[in-house]
């Protein structure tokens, strides 16, 4: 019985492979859209997990100097005499590869080269000479030295000895941290006695960069999840409709002695097969769509976060078992509405036309009761969301809400407009345009969502965009930045520059702790650059005024919304305190920032000396004093780097930044457009008993095909409409809600209407693209065809 | 005795109230007999059919075939009568459009585990189908599908055929050929035949005739 019933319900689909593509393809690109965020997100993890290990961060306490500087060599020595059992470190970049370097005799277990690996000397690795451990990739970028290929080496990391680190990165005698082992001997002195400078940072459980970066690969994800969000439209639309299809066939199969369970088990089995090929093909779609964004992702982190991520994809096990369970939970949620009304149904319940069952009323009232819920539920999130998950709670109701009312909404608009209909042609367009909506319903809904990424996405990419660049302008106002190595170049510089540029301003900074949150102070010299070019947020009146004399300082946004500071609140620097006179926008910077006078931060930290000087003079000037420097003054032009250059490289950071945004946009946009095909196409196959009358009537084929066009780009037009009110409403929720949980800044919201008509025009290119095929389908349906529906009839 | 009816009642919920369609109908039919049930349309012949077929479940009294009552039997149950002993033919032909002719013809046969290669050959030869077997049913003509829902419900050789106007798609001459061949086939078989029928022509046919009038035997 079950081979007879499985060949019955088989048949079906081989008798319909328009269908069953649809499905396949349906859940193939969802769960690829999926599947492909996860494995950018798990090699990333991967990576910062693989570097957290090389320097045991979360395992170990550490001691670093108070004001963030480098400590002496002698400093550990004192400590390990005086029975504190330290290690340890030097790190720095070389190439571009970051450099470990660690005291192997003294470091922990479990941090460094994993395992001593085929063609390692211990001897050299100790001795100095230099055995540099990292993966293949990262030991292409140093070809000059000895190398230990160890795949499972953190990305763009190579691990060494100590001193082969300091002679590399010419730190010779300076140490960056000491790793506190765990185990101390007891009665060892106080700290405070021996080394006062240094200050004890605790083990915080978890990796720095993986907390850093976890609102990225949240954005990612929740991108990934809409994705998958509108293949399951389809997937949903192509069981649905499948089953509808199906329904006589269910019913004959019962009639002939098939128990109902039993049938229940086998269209739930057939739909679990079809999900684990899709859900397979997804995967492997998915991998290419990860291989294609990796690089990107890699660059935006490496850029954005100082993350090294690996641009190379590993097949991960957790990670396509993962796709695989999705794509089945997908089919799962997409298919136990068709599988309960089948195991509800009546056995001598008629085959009712689709739209009639579609349209039934109480479902529909039943749709507009959930959605105005999950509005009413966006509307109060509006006004009260202020977390990451709040944030995202505003996404899913916004989203799913806009997405059940639009079927709602669309035939209110048709019925409306087929009032005003006046020809018999006209009339029954608008009537029968409102029967095939709900066919078409799943398509438009994953067409809304699409577009309302797109412009809510596209919004707040042009929105940081444009506040961006003016701030590049605002804080990148000095003509030419130079560097300086030592006290000597300092001193050149100041002699050469006093009298050939207009002003030299310092940019120096230290890190403390302020209000409990990770802060880099600058010291700012008086001067009208900062005056003309900062915009604030908030201030008070003279508020450089009263920095530049000492009494005041200025904090950034992120500082400002995380500690819960604002205007007139006092913060202590060092032990001093300052009263709070101005907020400004820090955009990209992941951490606390404040600004104080020159001569309060020559006060507080005498120990910094400023390496980085901003000059301001005429830019034509620029490359000739950039020449006489090196010329004259002895400073390598390597040490300059004019403005134009510097923000270059910020905007070139900033739009790879969103090119995997941007990426996920247009797929997402592409699976709506192949839903609409799909859906118009599966349509065009029950079209012609509902055509063939009219044909009858006298409308030639080819109106029959034309009109068949117009109605998918009036409803792809309709869409859009619904789609721009909805994608801004997105955009100010990624801009005013998520970005400030996320990132804890602010952006203003700018409007690109040129944009929004670009896109909306894509859209409707879409919909005609993909109703041609079926439209051409439909006009060229052979006479007799249109014949047997009366034929059938007697 | 193949199959016995005892006071059988049945009322459907309306939008008007509760409706009695069979009010206390007896029958009895043996084996080898014809039995035709006519009436008015609404006077309940289709129900008491499908209440015999297992397809649906009585309000009051017995449907004992082969021994069995089935209405005490559950769902699981009822699908197996209707696999092996009980056959349906439906006015609409009920065909799987996905399959092929020859598969549509042992569908039944083969779910039963009763697929008999040489029946299904006397059959298909008998009802003039042997050239359409590779087809889809979308592809013959309604006489034609008709006969294959027939050869499908008689191919696992069951005990009761039942049939709900059976012929009321087809034009006269096609109802003929079809009636012929099913009464022929039916009485070869040793099954009993109930169906529900508006013909007079058909009617006159059967061993016997009930008249159903307002869900009662006239």
């Amino acid at each position: 019985m079950t081979k007879a019933t499985l060949q019955a319900l088989l048949s079906h689909w081989w008798r319909n492979p328009l269908q069953l593509f649809t499905l396949l393809a349906g859940l193939a690109l969802a769960t690829a859209l999926w599947s492909g965020v996860q494995a950018v997100n798990a090699e990333a993890r991967a990576s910062y997990d693989a570097a957290a290990t090389t320097l045991g961060e979360g395992q170990y306490d550490r001691l670093v100097r108070r004001d963030g500087q480098p400590m002496a060599q002698d400093t550990y020595i004192t400590l390990r005499r005086a029975g504190w059992l330290v290690s340890p470190v030097v790190q720095g970049r070389l190439n571009g590869v970051r450099i470990v370097g660690i005291e192997p005799l003294t470091a922990p277990g479990g941090i460094g080269p994993v395992a001593p690996q085929e063609g390692a000397d211990a001897a050299r690795f100790l001795s100095g000479e230099g055995q540099l451990f990292g993966n293949a990739d990262t030991a292409s970028r140093l070809p000059e030295q000895a190398f230990v290929i160890t795949p499972e080496a953190a990305p763009g990391t190579a691990v060494t000895d100590i001193g082969v680190a300091q002679r590399l990165l010419d730190r010779q005698g300076q140490i960056d941290t000491l790793i506190v082992l765990s185990g101390q001997p007891m009665g060892q002195p106080p700290l405070a006695d021996i080394a006062p400078d240094l200050a004890r940072q605790s083990a915080q459980g978890g990796s720095d960069i993986a907390r850093l970066t976890d609102s990225f690969h949240l954005n990612l994800t929740a991108f990934g999840l809409l994705s998958f969000a509108v293949g399951i439209f389809i997937v949903n639309g192509a069981i649905g409709l499948a089953f509808e299809q199906r329904r006589p066939v269910v019913r004959t199969l019962r009639a002939l002695g098939v128990p109902l369970r039993g049938l229940v088990v086998l269209m739930g089995a057939e739909l679990m097969l079809f999900a684990l090929i899709a859900g397979g093909a997804g995967v492997a779609l998915g991998y290419v769509v990860a291989a294609l964004l990796l690089p990107d992702v890699a660059a935006t982190l490496r850029g954005l976060y100082g993350a090294d991520v690996s641009g190379t994809l590993q097949l991960r096990p957790v990670w396509w078992l993962s796709g695989l369970a999705i794509a089945l939970g997908g089919t799962a949620v997409a298919a136990s509405g068709a599988l309960y009304q089948l195991a509800q149904m009546p056995l001598l319940a008629a085959a009712q036309p689709r739209a009639l069952a579609m349209a039934a009323g109480k479902r529909a009232r039943f749709q507009g009761i959930v959605a105005l819920g999950l509005l009413c539920a966006a509307g109060i999130l509006m006004a009260t969301a202020n977390g990451l998950l709040s944030g995202f709670a505003l996404l899913a109701t916004l989203l799913i809400g806009a997405a059940l009312a639009l079927p709602l909404v669309l035939d209110r608009v048709l019925a409306g407009l087929s009032r005003l209909a006046k020809s018999m042609t006209a009339q029954w367009f608008w009537a029968d345009t409102r029967q095939q909506l709900p066919g078409l319903s799943l398509a438009l809904m994953a067409l809304l969502l699409a577009m309302a990424a797109n412009v809510g996405v596209s919004t707040m990419v042009s929105s940081f965009r444009l506040t961006f660049t003016d701030f590049l302008d605002q804080r990148l106002a000095s003509e030419l930045y130079v560097e300086v190595e030592d006290t000597a170049q300092l001193a050149a510089l100041v002699d050469f520059a006093s009298p050939r540029a207009d002003a030299i301003l310092p940019i120096q900074s230290a890190e403390v702790m302020i209000a409990d949150q990770p802060t880099e102070v600058f010291g700012s010299r008086d001067h009208a650059t900062y005056r003309d070019n900062w915009v604030f947020l908030e201030n008070t009146a003279a508020a450089w005024d009263r920095t530049f004399d000492g009494e005041a300082i200025l904090i950034n946004e992120q500082l400002a919304r995380r500690s819960g500071l604002s205007i007139g609140g006092v913060v202590q620097v060092q032990g001093q305190a300052f009263p709070i006179v101005g907020v400004y926008g820090d955009y990209g910077n992941p951490i606390g920032q404040a600004v104080i006078g020159e001569d309060a931060f020559v006060r507080l930290f005498p120990q910094v000396i400023p390496r980085r000087f901003g000059l301001r003079m005429d830019p034509a000037a620029v490359p000739g004093f950039v020449q006489e420097l090196e010329e004259k003054a002895g400073i390598p032009a390597t040490q300059s780097v004019d403005q134009a250059q510097i923000k270059a490289i910020s905007l070139a950071i900033f739009e790879r930044t969103f090119t995997v945004t941007t990426a996920l946009n247009v797929l997402t946009l592409a699976v709506a457009g192949f839903a609409i095909l799909m859906s118009l196409l599966t349509l065009a196959t029950m079209r012609v008993p509902q055509l063939a009358p009219v044909w009858a009537m006298g409308l030639t084929r080819r109106q029959i095909g034309w009109l068949e066009l117009m109605r998918a780009m009036m409803l792809a037009v309709l869409t859009a409409i619904v789609a721009l009110p909805l994608g801004l409403a997105l955009a100010w929720a990624l801009l005013a809600v998520v970005n400030v949980a996320a990132f804890g800044w602010k952006l203003p919201m700018y409007l690109f209407p040129l944009d929004y008509a670009r896109l909306g025009f894509f859209a409707l290119l879409a919909a005609a693209l993909a109703a041609l095929w079926p439209a051409r389908r439909l006009a060229r349906t052979p006479p007799a065809d249109l014949l047997k529906v009366f034929s059938n009839e007697r | 005795m193949l199959l016995r009816v005892t006071d059988i009642h049945k009322t459907y919920q309306t939008a008007d109230g509760p409706f009695a369609v069979l009010r206390g109908i007896d029958l009895t039919l043996e084996a080898g007999e014809t039995l035709a049930l006519t009436g008015e349309s609404g006077s309940g012949k289709s129900t008491l059919l499908h209440l015999i077929g297992g397809l649906d479940t009585p309000d009051a009294g017995q449907i004992v075939l082969q021994d069995q009552d089935i209405a005490a039997l559950d769902d699981a149950a009822r699908a197996a009568l209707r696999r092996g002993i009980v056959g349906v033919v439906f006015q609409q032909f009920n065909l799987i459009p996905s399959l092929r002719i020859a598969d549509n013809i042992a569908f039944q046969a083969r779910l039963a585990g009763q697929h008999d290669a040489a029946w299904v050959k006397t059959l298909t030869d008998r009802m003039g189908l042997s050239a359409q077997l590779s087809k889809y049913p979308e592809q013959l003509s309604g006489g034609q599908q008709q006969r294959v829902a027939i050869a499908r419900t008689l191919a696992p050789k069951p005990r009761l055929v039942l049939a709900d106007e059976p012929t009321g798609n087809l034009d006269e001459a096609t109802a003929a050929i079809v009636m012929d061949l099913m009464l022929e086939l039916v009485s070869e078989a040793g099954a009993g035949l109930l169906m529900v029928t508006h013909s007079e022509a058909l009617a006159s046919r059967m061993s016997r005739r009930l008249h159903l009038k307002a869900g009662r035997v006239a």
